[in-house]
C-alpha cells in the first residue's frame, strides 16, 4: 500500500470534522455536559430524516435546519423534564435522546423507499467515499459543508470567547455582568447539532461523540489554561485523523492480513490511545510524573533518615549514653538496594563519608556539611515532639512516630515558630538535647 | 403492602381492560397478533415483555443511584465483545456472543469507574469516552469480522439496531432466565439496594460491603443489557433501563411501589412494542418499544397526581389561591387593629396595602364574602365577619411570630422581615407555630407589629 492523494484528502476531511468537534467539546467537557454531545448527536437523526422527507432531497440547508431544530428540542426538553418533572439531568437526557433516536429509526425504516439515508451511514459515517471523490478530482459537497461548519465553530469560539468562558466557569458572575448563561447554553447546543450533522458523513454519529469529548479531556489533563487547552484539543484531533489513515494505509500491509477498518473507527480508537497517553504522561497530573514524585520523595526520606540515624549514633557516642537502637536500625537501614542508592547519593552530595576501620569493616560517618543538615533534621524532629508533648494528650511513647513523619516536611519558618512557642525548652520529652539552630547558614 | 397490591392490581387491570377493548375493536389481522395465535408472535411478545420487566426492576435502582447513563456506556461497550465472539465462532450460536458482550461490557463499566477516579475527568466525560472509544474498537472488529466471514453481517446488525424477527425460543429462554434472576435478586437484596440508594454511608457503617452490593447490582444490569441487545439494539437498550423507572418515579415516593411500577411499565412497553411492530411492516421493534415507553413516560409526567406536572400545577394553583385569600383577610385584620374592630374598609385603601391588581382584589373579596368570612356593604366597603376574623387573626399571628423570630434569632433587619414572613406565614405547620411561641415565650395573643412606631424588637 502506498500513500495517495486520496489518502491526504481523507486525512484533511477527518481532521476538519475532528477539529470542529474538538473546538466545541472543550466547553462541553468543562461544563460537565459531555453527555449532551452524546444525546444531540443521536437525537438529530429524526431531524435529518424529516428534512429529507419534506424537501425530498439531500439539500444541505434543510438538513442543517432540521438538525438545529431537533438539537434545540433535545436541549429544551431535557431542561424541561429535569426542571418540571424533577428528573435528574442525566436521566432526562437519556429519556429524550433515546425517544428521538427511536423515532428517527422508525421514520427511516418506514420511508426506506423514499429516503436515501442509510442508518448505517449516519451511525458510522463513510469517510472512504471522499477517497474515491478525490480520485475523480471533484470536491465533495460534504467536504465543503465541513469546511463551512469548521469556520463557523472557530468564529463562535473566538468571537464569543469571553462569554463562553465566563458562563462556563462562573454562571452567577455571568448573570451579574449581563451575559445570559442560558442563551450561551442554547447557542452551544445549536453549534453542536450543526457540527454533528456536518461530521456525520465523515465520522458518523457515535464517533462524533469521541471527537467531542476525548480530545478535550486529554487536553484538559495537559494544561490549566483555556486557550492552550483549545489548541491542544484541536492538535490531538488532527493527530488522531492522521494516525488513523496512516494505520489504515500501512498497518494491514504490515500485518499481512489485508484487512482494513473504517478510518473513522480507527480515529476514535486513536483519540482513546492519545487520551491514555495523556493520562500516563501528562506533566504534573500524569500517573507517571506522580509516581516519579512519590519515588523522589521516598528516596529523599530514606536519605534524611540515614542522616538522622548517623547523627543520633554519634550523639550517643559523644554523650556516653547507652547506644540506642539507632545503631541496630542503621545496620538495617543501609542494606537493600534503595538504601545503597541513598548512601551513594549522600556520598555524592558530600554529606556522608566512609571510614574504613581496621577489620575491613566500613563505617559511615557524617561530614561537616552532613552534620549540619542532620542537626537541622533532628532539631525539627525533637522540637515537634516537644510541641506535641506540650499541646496534645499523646503519651510519651507515641510522640516519635508523628515527628518521624513531620521532620521531612516541616519548613524552617515552622521550626522557628515552634521555637518561639517553646522558648525555654532545651531537651526533648525523652531528655535528649535539641540541637541548636543552624550552624550551616 | 395492601396499598402496593392495589396499585399493581390497578395497573394490571387497566392494561387488561385496554387489551380486551383493543381485541374487540381491531381488525382481524391485529386480533390474530393480539391473541398470540402464532408461535413466533408468542415467543417475541413473551421475550420483550419479560425483558421490559427485568429492565424496569433493576433500572429503578440505577435511576435512584443517579447511574442511569452508565447503562449507555455499558451497552455501547458490548460491541467489541460481540464482534470478537463473532470473529471466532460466527453467528450460529448466541451463547458465546452474549458472553463476549458481557465481558467487554463489564470492562467498559470498570473503565468508567477507573477514568472517573482521575482528578480532571468527571463522570459524564468518562461515560462519553468509554461509550465512543469502545464503540470505535467494536467497529474495527466488526469490519474485520465482515471481511473474514464473508456475507452474513445481519448477525451483527441485529445487536446494534435490535430485531425481534429472528428471535427464537432459545433467546426468549435467555431473557426469561435473566428476568427470573433479576426478580429474585431484587427481592432478596431489596433492603441492601434500598440502603445504598439512599444512604451509602449508613450502609457501610452497618458493616455491609457497598462494593459487593454495587457489584451484584451492576451484574444484573449487565445481564439485562446483554440479553436485551438483540431485542432493542445496543443504542436503545439504555432507554429500557431509564424510562420505565423515571416514569414510575412520578407516581410515588415509596421504593417498593416504584420498583413494581417500573417493572410493570417496562413490561407494558415491551408488550405493546412487540405487538405493534408485529402488526405493521417495516417497524423496528426496539424503536417501537422505546416509543411505547416514551408514551408511558409522557403520560406519567403529565398526569401522575403525585409528582406529575398536572398534580404539581393544581397544588400550586390551590396554594396561591389560599395565599391570596389569606392576604385579604390579613389586610382587613390589620385595618381593624388600627381603626378598631368592625371597621369597614374601602377598596382603594385595601388596594394600597399590597401590590395586587384591582381585579384580583375584587375576585378575592367576592370569594371571602361567598364563604362568609367578609361582608361587603352597599357602599362597596368591606369588613370581617366573626369567622373571618378568627382566620385572619390566625394568619396575622403566624406572620408576626415569624417576623419576630427572624429579627431575634436570624439577625434579619426589621425592615426586611415583612417579605420573608409573607412567604412563610401561609405554610407554617402547627408544630412550628408552637415552637415559635416557645422560642419567643409569647402568649397566644397576636404580637405587635415590629413595624409599628416605637416597636422595639
Amino acid at each position: 500500500m502506498t500513500w495517495t492523494l486520496g489518502d491526504t484528502y481523507v486525512v484533511i476531511i477527518g481532521a476538519m470534522s475532528a477539529s470542529a468537534c474538538a473546538l466545541l467539546g472543550n466547553y462541553l467537557v468543562l461544563r460537565k455536559m459531555s453527555l449532551m454531545g452524546d444525546a444531540i448527536s443521536h437525537a438529530v437523526l429524526p431531524g435529518l430524516v424529516a428534512a429529507f422527507l419534506i424537501t425530498n432531497s439531500r439539500g444541505v440547508g434543510a438538513m442543517f435546519v432540521g438538525a438545529v431544530i431537533v438539537g434545540l428540542i433535545t436541549a429544551v426538553f431535557t431542561q424541561a423534564i429535569s426542571k418540571f418533572g424533577r428528573v435528574e439531568e442525566g436521566a432526562a437526557m437519556g429519556v429524550v435522546f433515546t425517544i428521538l433516536f427511536a423515532g428517527g429509526l422508525i421514520m427511516i425504516r418506514q420511508q426506506a423507499d423514499h429516503v436515501d439515508l442509510d442508518p448505517q451511514c449516519v451511525l458510522f459515517g463513510n469517510i472512504e467515499t471522499f477517497y474515491s471523490d478525490a480520485l475523480i478530482g471533484t470536491i465533495p459537497q460534504a467536504g465543503v459543508n465541513l469546511a463551512v461548519v469548521l469556520l463557523l465553530d472557530a468564529l463562535f469560539v473566538m468571537l464569543l470567547y469571553k462569554q463562553l468562558k465566563i458562563t462556563t466557569f462562573d454562571p452567577g458572575l455571568a448573570t451579574s455582568v449581563g451575559i445570559r448563561a442560558d442563551i450561551m447554553h442554547y447557542a452551544l447546543m445549536i453549534m453542536v447539532a450543526l457540527t454533528a450533522v456536518a461530521s456525520f458523513e465523515a465520522v458518523g454519529s457515535i464517533l462524533v461523540i469521541a471527537m467531542l469529548i476525548v480530545p478535550a479531556v486529554a487536553a484538559h489533563l495537559l494544561t490549566d489554561r483555556l486557550p492552550v487547552m483549545i489548541l491542544l484539543s484541536v492538535t490531538i484531533a488532527c493527530i488522531a485523523a492522521l494516525a488513523a489513515r496512516v494505520y489504515n494505509v500501512y498497518a494491514p500491509g504490515v500485518f499481512g492480513s489485508g484487512i482494513q477498518a473504517d478510518t473513522s473507527a480507527v480515529m476514535a480508537v486513536a483519540t482513546g490511545i492519545l487520551l491514555v497517553g495523556a493520562i500516563i504522561l501528562a506533566p504534573e497530573r500524569g500517573l507517571l510524573s506522580q509516581a516519579l514524585q512519590r519515588i523522589r520523595l521516598a528516596l529523599r526520606i530514606v536519605q534524611e533518615d540515614i542522616l538522622g540515624l548517623l547523627y543520633r549514633q554519634s550523639e550517643s557516642r559523644r554523650t556516653g549514653s547507652p547506644t540506642s537502637e539507632a545503631e541496630a536500625l542503621l545496620g538495617n537501614a543501609v542494606r537493600g538496594l534503595v538504601a545503597r542508592w541513598a548512601v551513594y547519593r549522600l556520598r555524592a552530595r558530600r554529606l556522608v563519608k566512609v571510614d574504613h576501620t581496621g577489620s575491613g569493616q566500613v563505617a559511615l560517618a557524617l561530614t561537616d556539611k552532613g552534620e549540619a543538615r542532620a542537626a537541622r533534621l533532628v532539631r525539627s524532629h525533637r522540637l515537634w515532639e516537644s510541641y506535641l508533648a506540650q499541646h496534645s494528650d499523646l503519651p510519651l511513647d507515641h510522640l516519635h512516630m508523628p515527628a518521624e513523619r513531620v521532620e521531612h516536611y516541616i519548613s524552617p519558618e515552622m521550626v522557628d515558630r515552634i521555637r518561639e512557642d517553646l522558648p525555654e525548652v532545651d531537651l526533648d520529652p525523652h531528655g535528649r538535647e535539641i540541637p541548636p539552630p543552624d550552624a550551616e547558614s | 403492602m395492601i396499598r402496593h397490591v392495589w396499585a399493581l392490581a390497578g395497573v394490571l387491570a387497566s392494561t387488561a381492560a385496554a387489551m380486551a377493548l383493543a381485541i374487540i375493536v381491531v381488525d382481524e389481522e391485529t386480533r390474530q397478533i393480539l391473541t398470540l395465535r402464532e408461535y413466533n408472535t408468542r415467543i417475541v411478545v413473551l421475550g420483550t415483555t419479560l425483558l421490559g420487566a427485568a429492565a424496569g426492576l433493576i433500572g429503578t435502582f440505577m435511576y435512584l443511584r443517579k447511574r442511569a447513563m452508565i447503562g449507555d456506556a455499558l451497552s455501547h461497550a458490548t460491541l467489541p465483545g460481540i464482534a470478537i465472539a463473532f470473529l471466532f465462532v460466527g453467528d450460529k450460536q448466541i451463547g458465546p456472543m452474549l458472553l463476549g458482550a458481557a465481558i467487554s461490557g463489564v470492562i467498559g463499566v470498570l473503565a468508567v469507574i477507573g477514568l472517573r477516579s482521575i482528578p480532571r475527568i468527571k463522570e459524564d466525560a468518562a461515560i462519553g469516552i468509554v461509550l465512543s472509544v469502545f464503540f470505535g474498537i467494536g467497529l474495527m472488529f466488526v469490519k474485520i469480522a465482515q471481511q473474514t466471514h464473508t456475507g452474513n453481517q445481519a448477525g451483527l446488525d441485529r445487536f446494534i439496531y435490535g430485531t425481534t424477527a429472528g428471535m427464537i425460543k432459545q433467546d426468549a429462554q435467555w431473557i426469561g432466565a435473566t428476568a427470573l434472576i433479576v426478580l429474585l435478586g431484587v427481592i432478596f437484596l431489596f433492603k441492601e439496594f434500598r440502603l445504598i440508594c439512599f444512604d451509602q454511608q449508613f450502609a457501610s457503617s452497618q458493616g455491609r460491603s457497598v462494593l459487593l452490593i454495587d457489584l451484584l447490582m451492576m451484574a444484573m444490569v449487565v445481564l439485562t443489557t446483554v440479553v436485551g441487545l438483540q431485542a432493542v439494539g445496543l443504542i436503545l437498550v439504555v432507554a429500557l433501563l431509564i424510562i420505565p423507572a423515571a416514569a414510575a418515579r412520578f407516581w410515588t415516593d415509596d421504593l417498593t411501589l416504584m420498583t413494581l411500577l417500573a417493572g410493570a411499565f417496562g413490561s407494558i412497553s415491551g408488550f405493546a412494542g412487540a405487538i405493534v411492530s408485529a402488526r405493521f411492516v417495516n417497524l423496528p421493534t426496539g424503536a417501537v418499544i422505546v416509543l411505547a415507553a416514551g408514551c408511558v413516560f409522557a403520560f406519567s409526567m403529565l398526569l401522575a397526581p403525585h409528582r406529575g406536572m398536572t398534580g404539581t400545577l393544581l397544588r400550586r394553583v390551590g396554594l396561591s389561591r389560599r395565599i391570596g385569600y389569606q392576604n385579604v383577610l390579613r389586610a382587613l385584620c390589620e385595618m381593624e387593629e388600627e381603626f378598631g374592630e368592625g371597621i369597614r374598609v374601602g377598596r382603594t385603601s385595601l388596594l394600597e396595602m399590597r401590590s395586587w391588581t384591582g381585579s384580583t382584589l375584587n375576585r378575592l373579596i367576592r370569594r371571602a364574602v361567598r364563604r362568609g368570612d367578609a361582608i361587603a356593604g352597599p357602599d362597596n366597603r368591606v369588613g370581617l365577619t366573626r369567622s373571618g376574623r378568627i382566620e385572619a387573626q390566625r394568619v396575622l399571628r403566624n406572620h408576626r411570630l415569624w417576623e419576630l423570630y427572624l429579627i431575634r434569632h436570624a439577625d434579619v433587619a426589621p425592615s426586611h422581615v415583612d417579605r420573608d414572613a409573607d412567604l412563610v406565614e401561609h405554610v407554617l405547620p402547627p408544630e412550628t407555630i408552637r415552637e415559635l411561641e416557645h422560642a419567643l415565650a409569647e402568649t397566644t395573643q397576636i404580637p405587635p407589629s415590629p413595624h409599628a412606631q416605637g416597636a422595639v424588637p
